[in-house]
């Protein structure tokens, strides 16, 4: 079943206040709607907090591909993120001698950053590289079995950004979820070349059109 | 002297001055009874002459008010529980303790019909003083405490087989005076003229319409006069059920004392429960304390100064020889020591049932009338002996036996629930079930019938009365609750409620729902602690639902809707302390006005910078 092969797409997305945030909203416009994406705004559907736990696990067994998308808070995850995994990634489902439940899947990092990218280097303000950062979600994905691919990163959204550099990331990451989509086998080796799935998806394009 | 008022005088005289007394020094209310009755009995003041025999038999009818109440307590399947100890260890008791009687007796030289009468006459004890004093003490839900209470039941069913023996027992040839039966007879047999089976057939109805109705019925009748929100009604109901039973149960030939147990028993699931238990109870005191009195006034002090070593060896041996017996079956039934004690002292006398037994005994010219004499007052003494027996042993004996050893059965019965709800209309309703969907037991009390039944069709325990009462939040366990819900819709009656808990019951946690913001401050100069006005919540859940209507996000209205609730609650706090004193209370009144205004009324930007600092820098 080659051609009309697709994995699914399941965003979980995390923003306290996304009415501030006009990368975020693009970003989640680009996307939302895609055939094959399901988008779950955690601050919208679980306003108290209180997951469910069940309806969570069920939707990741649906799918293949699963995105993490917030903005990238004290180096990590806002507070609803961290209850989701906390909560949803149980023992006996994610995890564990019987947790097989995510096997095989895939996990990525969308995030959008407040500093430049040279700013997380070593001898930048933050001192480590972003997917130093990331580890966390890298081990997480490890323990459930799941490939973690290169994360999506959007740098320097503290500086007021023009509607055209929204625009280039949101088409930009808009071609990346696509792109996973139709990707039959994921080469990890390959993208794990590149430190950002942006650049492999460049690189892609670039390889494409020559 | 023989006017009815002087009598009732002289009988609430002695009881208000001896029970309080006789507790005073730790010796229980029903010794002090006791000690009324001898002092103003025939031997010593002689104000109640020789009329107390009458006064006995109408006080009897405490002891039937108590079993209906222990059998309000105790609801079908917990009966069913006991019916192990019942026939077994009751059976054994009345079993064994009338044949060791019968062959002492045989031995003695008395005839083999005389020796057995007596054998089974004293094998009975004292339902009236055992219950009385375990309950005073706290004991009824003991290990003890039920084995005793099963013995005392076997005992009461009991008597009727003994009444049909004893006329079977009868000795003509020895030519004591001869009574027709039917005259004497506490229960009047009428339908004793019917042959047995038809009789059988009479008591098997009875009992079942008195399953039926109590079960089915009354709930309606009770409804009906609930509804009038006439208390004496109520009462007089309650009154007209018990005594309509026990009537019911002297024409069948049954001990009215069981039949209104078992209607208790019938009853125990019903929503007036706490209400009926609340209006038999002071009748049933009333009436006990007058039963003891009576018993104290009857012991015959002559007899006993013309025979004190023959009657006071057979009241020692009648005790010794109860006393090993209990002790023994509690040993085979494997009570642990501490309680086997408690067990045996408890039942180690002769029974108020002696007292009619030994009468229709003479009557039937079993007994000689000397010799009843003699066992009557041997029986009374032992009678007025037991609180002091069980003083002894929980003085003396109790103290030797661990901690560990007295600690109360886990398995014994016990439905007080933590929780006691007030008010079950549609605040009360959530509150209850979210509790229930937590495992949390609920003692539900509302004043509105109709309320109740819809509710308890749902499955949920609800019991009428108005909880403002102290004595029906004494029989909803408000002493050993933990937390009092208070619910009511009515205003004052709440204020009026907060006050008698916190007044009662100091321990009691109160959460209560107010009306506003005065009814709040009302509460906390009651002391309450947790208040949450009634439609406070709801108000800022639907604001919150109309912020996201209007394109808020929806953890954002979440937020607002909080914060707002958080100034709100604080400001009603800071204010309390200024309630009373209208003048400054209206001025902090207006500053907070101003404080939660400016927190909301300021321009889009500002108003970011105050409910919602977070996050994000302007402008991402």
């Amino acid at each position: 079943m080659p051609a009309n092969y697709k994995n699914k797409i399941l965003v979980i997305f995390a923003h306290p206040a996304l009415q501030k945030s006009r990368i975020n909203i693009e970003l989640s416009q680009a996307i939302k709607d895609i055939d094959g994406v399901t988008f779950r705004d955690l601050y919208e559907i679980y306003p108290d907090f209180l997951i469910d736990v069940i309806e969570e696990q069920r939707l990741l067994l649906e799918h293949d591909i699963v995105v993490l998308q917030h903005p990238f808070y004290w180096y990590s995850c806002p507070a609803i993120l961290k209850e989701w995994i906390d909560l949803v990634l149980e023992y006996g489902f994610a995890y564990g001698h019987e947790g097989i439940a995510l096997k095989g899947k895939s996990l990525m990092t969308a995030i959008t950053a407040g500093g430049s990218e040279d700013s997380y280097k070593e001898d930048g303000v933050h001192h480590y590289h972003v997917r130093d950062f990331l580890r966390t979600f890298e081990r997480t994905a490890a323990l459930c079995g799941m490939n973690y691919l290169p994360p999506f990163v959007v740098h320097h959204t503290s500086e007021l950004m023009s509607s055209e550099d929204i625009a280039i990331y949101s088409d930009l990451y808009k071609k990346v979820i696509i792109s996973l989509m139709d990707l039959k086998d994921i080469d990890i080796n390959t993208m794990n070349k590149f430190d950002y799935m942006n650049d492999y998806i460049l690189d892609q394009f670039e390889s494409w059109s020559a | 002297m023989d006017s009815f008022l002087f009598q009732a005088f002289i009988y609430l005289l002695a009881a208000v001055v001896s029970v309080p007394l006789a507790k005073r020094l730790g010796l229980g209310s029903v010794l002090g009874y006791l000690f009324a009755g001898i002092i103003i009995g025939p031997f010593v003041f002689n104000f109640v002459g020789m009329g107390s025999e009458d006064v006995l038999h109408f006080a009897e009818f405490g002891v039937v008010m108590m079993l209906f109440l222990i059998g309000l307590e105790l609801r079908p399947e917990l009966l069913w529980r006991l019916r192990g100890p019942i026939l077994g260890l009751g059976g054994l008791q009345v079993g064994v303790t009338t044949l060791v009687i019968f062959l002492i007796g045989y031995l003695f030289g008395f005839t083999w019909k005389i020796s057995l009468a007596i054998g089974l006459i004293l094998a009975l004890s004292s339902t009236a003083i055992v219950l009385q004093t375990l309950n005073e003490k706290g004991l009824m839900k003991t290990e003890a405490g039920q084995s005793s209470f099963s013995v005392l039941l076997f005992q009461d069913m009991a008597v009727i087989p003994i009444l049909a023996l004893l006329p079977l027992l009868a000795a003509p040839l020895l030519g004591f005076t001869q009574h027709s039966t039917e005259e004497v007879h506490p229960a009047g047999f009428t339908i004793e003229a019917l042959p047995g089976w038809q009789e059988a057939i009479i008591v098997a109805l009875v009992i079942t319409a008195i399953i039926i109705i109590g079960r089915f019925l009354v709930r309606y009748v009770f409804r009906f006069i609930a509804e009038t929100r006439l208390r004496e009604v109520f009462t007089a109901f309650a009154l007209f059920l018990v005594i309509g039973i026990a009537l019911a149960m002297q024409i069948i030939g049954l001990s009215a004392a069981l039949g209104t147990f078992l209607a208790g028993v019938v009853l125990a699931d019903s929503e007036y429960r706490h209400e009926l238990e609340t209006d038999i109870e002071p009748f049933k005191g009333l009436l006990l304390g007058l039963f003891f009195i009576s018993v104290g006034a009857s012991i015959d002090f002559n007899l006993l100064r013309q025979e004190p070593y023959l009657i006071l060896g057979l009241v020692t041996v009648l005790i010794v020889i109860k006393l090993v017996i209990l002790f023994i079956l509690g040993f085979v039934f494997k009570m642990r020591r501490s309680q086997n004690y408690l067990f045996a002292f408890s039942l180690a006398q002769g029974g108020e049932f002696a007292f009619v037994l030994f009468s229709f005994a003479t009557q039937n010219s079993v007994i000689p009338i000397p010799m009843a004499d003699t066992l009557i007052l041997v029986v009374a003494l032992s009678m007025g002996l037991t609180p002091m027996l069980m003083i002894l042993n929980e003085k003396l004996l109790q103290p030797r036996f661990s901690t560990l050893d007295q600690r109360p059965e886990s398995d014994s019965i016990d439905e007080k629930n933590p929780v006691i709800i007030a008010g079950f209309g549609r605040f009360g309703q959530i509150v209850g079930r979210l509790l229930h969907a937590n495992s949390i037991g609920t003692t539900v009390l509302d004043s509105k019938p109709s309320q109740i039944e819809m509710v308890r069709r749902f499955g949920y325990k609800v019991f009428y009365g108005d909880a403002s009462r102290l004595d029906l939040l004494h029989s909803a366990g408000a002493d050993e609750a933990k937390l009092f819900v208070l619910a009511v819709d009515d205003k004052d009656k709440a204020l009026e409620i907060a006050e008698t808990v916190k007044k009662h019951f100091p321990n009691l946690e109160i959460v209560a729902r107010s009306f506003d913001r005065r009814h709040t401050h009302e509460l906390m100069n009651l002391g309450v602690k947790v208040i949450h006005r009634e439609t406070f919540n709801s108000a800022l859940e639907l604001g919150a639902s109309a912020l996201k209507l209007l394109g808020f996000r929806s953890y954002q209205a979440h937020r607002a809707a909080l914060t707002f609730k958080h100034h709100d609650e604080k400001s009603l706090v800071d204010l309390h302390e200024h309630w009373g004193d209208e003048e400054a209370f209206l001025i902090q009144t207006r500053l907070k006005n101003q404080d939660l205004l400016e927190l909301l009324s300021s321009d889009e930007e500002d108003k970011e910078e105050n409910m919602d600092h977070s996050w994000e820098r302007p402008g991402t």
